[in-house]
């Protein structure tokens, strides 16, 4: 599917600055390109990032750049280089650690959770932990049930983390440089198949704020909320549903942890119905928070129970059959939608 | 060619041309799927084994029947190593029902079990602990059989290598490590991730009796192989094998390669496993040209079968989706993803 920005609404910034057309990947590398000019404390590492470019090509040019000292090849070893990021961060550097993937990142897991997350609380806020840990997330084709998978909500409920999803170029580029100056460990999730969609990017610099969703399409009929690359299909349903005079709003919630519920709330006392979509799991998911959110806060605002639709709660099988069946498509959405209307 | 003129041969003749023949067959069958993932009959990533032939026929043909074979995500070629019919291998990788892994697993992730493939595995250095367990759990039965866990240059990088070795030997586990030494992880060549260059250093901090192996003849993996069988069947603990191979192609299919010369490969095709043994056999009158083209003739056969069996076959119900995942039935999923 192609991605297609409807009418964004891009928060506090100036919208007529020079407009390009730019990949996702070629984002990610402006905002970690940008981010190691201005400070000499910030590098990057992982695997194939250097002389490859990057497995996805997202750090293309920057071992040219900033040579080998600031752009590392690791060997195959999250757990060692995720490590030695999180002390280099408590040493006054800025890493961004790139992993090939999220579900490798696994294997790092510990030096996320058990030290980056919690170093400024053990230490009394002593020793603090700038640090971006980047990399595709989610699904990508026929790739099986290691390398599908969305591990958003996984970070997102340990404290101490920001998580942030972005959903096309603009977003990444001005999330990436607000994570990268952040003071946190931020947990930045990407996708594969999202490297080659194209968007709107302005010339010069901009930073977006972590923890603002963007009401991406006004609507007045019902509220969906989504993120990361499953966007695609909240838009295409949107658009079909539009055909049939149904106004949905779109949020693009961006930025996972922290979760900005008030642009949900203040959606939601408009629309009065709701419908999450989430590329991951169902079982304690980002939607299962977001609608526990939504009932504990605006109860009295809602005219139906609020849906969600996610991927299968089945571990993501190979077979193209398994894999139509296991994620939620338009038309799912679309008569989830008109469910919640009351007009299925 | 690399073979050596002796006029004493090691193996039987037999022997020759059955390494020949499976070799040979893993070849045509992974160039055959090559052209099939271009041609996009099936997507996710292909690793191809094409190079490194030698490696698992030598493996296998010095291990029994009850030993237990785990390895990483380039595992085309091992269930032909074991003399599964290369049909379900193509069927998985089509993602059809009648794969090896119920069209579940896909490229990566070959499994058999009657014939001890624990697993092709995704997760670059997972499956060596699990190997390890698997001989663990061998010589808590008391079976006599032993564990061959393969793993890439790549992957004895990670952490868990360390402490499987130092547990496998501690607990004398009947494991024999093989690195699968083809130089490179993806575009990272062995002496960029390291000051041990010569691997078979790694085991030798943990006493681990360690050997280095020319990975392009199957005689000499056989022979490496035989020798680390018996060793770790015979409860002296486990050994590591250092196999020097190569991947002709490049690392899966969409790899530019720019980080080898043409020079490098073509070093290395000239050593070519599969006509090292063809040169063994011709040298020493083991076979004509009529017996060549007999032996080629039933591999274009096999592999044409093979291909028109992924092809003719069913995809799985979608209700698959929702087995193999508990061992239970009736497990109550949430069903969120559909409306
Ligand atoms: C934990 C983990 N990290 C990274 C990857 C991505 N990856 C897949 S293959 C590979 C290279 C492995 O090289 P090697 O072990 O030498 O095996 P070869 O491909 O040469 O057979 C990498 C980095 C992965 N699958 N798992
Ligand atoms: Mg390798």
């Amino acid at each position: 599917m192609k991605i297609v920005i409807k009418q964004c609404i891009f928060a506090g910034q100036n919208k007529n600055q020079n407009m390009r057309i730019i990949q996702f990947r070629e984002a990610i590398q402006e905002a970690m390109t940008e981010e190691m000019r201005r400070d000499e404390n910030v590098f990057l590492l992982g695997e194939e990032v250097a002389q490859y470019n990057g497995a996805y090509k997202a750090s293309k040019g920057m071992l040219d750049e900033f040579g080998e000292k600031r752009v590392i090849d690791t060997p195959i070893a999250e757990l060692g280089f995720a490590g030695i990021a999180v002390g280099a961060a408590m040493n006054g550097l800025r890493p961004i650690v790139e992993f090939m993937t999220w579900n490798f990142a696994i294997l790092a897991a510990d030096q996320i959770i058990n030290s980056a997350a919690k170093m400024l609380q053990m230490s009394g806020g002593q020793f603090g932990n700038p640090i971006v840990f980047r990399g595709p997330n989610g699904t990508a084709g026929q790739l099986g049930a290691t390398h599908s998978q969305s591990f958003e909500a996984l970070y997102a409920m340990v404290p101490g983390l920001k998580v942030i999803t972005p959903s096309n170029p603009y977003d990444a580029k001005g999330l990436l440089k607000a994570a990268i100056r952040d003071e946190n460990p931020v947990v930045f999730m990407e996708s594969e198949s999202m490297y080659g969609d194209k968007g709107e990017v302005p010339e010069g610099e901009y930073v977006l704020p972590i923890g603002k969703a963007d009401v991406k399409r006004v609507g007045t009929d019902c509220t969906l909320i989504s993120f990361g690359k499953i966007m695609k299909v909240a838009f295409a349903a949107a658009d079909e549903l539009a055909k049939e005079g149904i106004n949905v709003e779109v949020i693009d919630i961006r930025t996972i942890r922290p979760l900005d519920i008030d642009t949900i709330i203040e959606s939601v006392k408009k629309t009065n119905r709701v419908v999450v979509l989430e590329e991951s799991w169902p079982y304690a998911s980002v939607s299962s928070e977001i609608t526990y959110q939504i009932q504990s806060k605006a109860f009295d605002f809602l005219d139906a129970p609020v849906r969600r639709l996610t991927q299968s709660d089945t571990s993501f099988a190979f077979s193209k059959s398994l894999i139509a069946e296991a994620l939620p498509g338009v038309e799912d959405v679309v008569k989830a939608v008109k469910a919640s209307m009351y007009k299925l | 060619m690399a073979a050596k003129k002796s006029t004493k041969l090691a193996f039987s003749k037999d022997q020759y041309l059955k390494w020949y023949e499976d070799m040979l067959l893993m070849r045509k069958i992974e160039e055959k799927t090559g052209q099939l993932y271009i041609q996009q009959k099936f997507g996710g990533f292909c690793h191809l084994y094409i190079g490194q032939e030698a490696v698992v026929t030598g493996t296998v043909s010095a291990t029994q029947k009850g030993d237990k074979h785990i390895t990483a995500y380039r595992d085309h070629a091992h269930p032909i190593a074991l003399g599964v019919h290369p049909k379900y291998m193509m069927a998985e990788l089509y993602g059809k029902s009648t794969g090896m892994s119920k069209g579940k697993g896909g490229s990566m992730h070959m499994f058999h079990k009657e014939t001890g493939l624990m697993g092709g595995h995704g997760i670059v250095g997972a499956q060596i602990a699990m190997g390890a367990g698997i001989a663990f759990a061998e010589q808590y039965k008391n079976t006599g059989n032993i564990c061959i866990t393969s793993m890439g240059d790549g992957a004895i990088r990670q952490g868990i290598l360390h402490e499987t070795f130092n547990m496998a030997m501690n607990w004398k586990i009947p494991v024999v490590f093989l690195i699968e030494n083809n130089n490179y992880a993806m575009g990272t060549s062995v002496d960029r991730t390291t000051n041990v260059t010569d691997l078979s250093e790694i085991g030798k901090s943990y006493n681990m009796p360690s050997k280095s192996v020319d990975g392009m003849k199957v005689t000499e993996v056989h022979e490496a192989m035989t020798w680390a069988a018996d060793h770790a069947r015979s409860g002296k603990g486990p050994v590591l094998l250092d196999i020097r191979t190569y991947r002709f192609k490049g690392h899966s299919m969409s790899d530019p390669q720019k980080y080898r010369t043409k020079e490098e490969v073509e070093k290395y095709k000239a050593q070519d496993p599969v006509l090292f043994v063809k040169d063994i056999l011709i040298k020493n009158k083991f076979i004509d040209d009529k017996g060549l083209a007999e032996i080629m003739d039933r591999i274009k056969a096999t592999v044409e079968e093979s291909v028109k069996f992924a092809e003719e076959s069913p995809s799985p119900e979608a209700s698959e989706l929702y087995k193999d995942i508990y061992v239970e039935d009736n497990y109550p999923y949430i069903m969120d993803n559909k409306f």
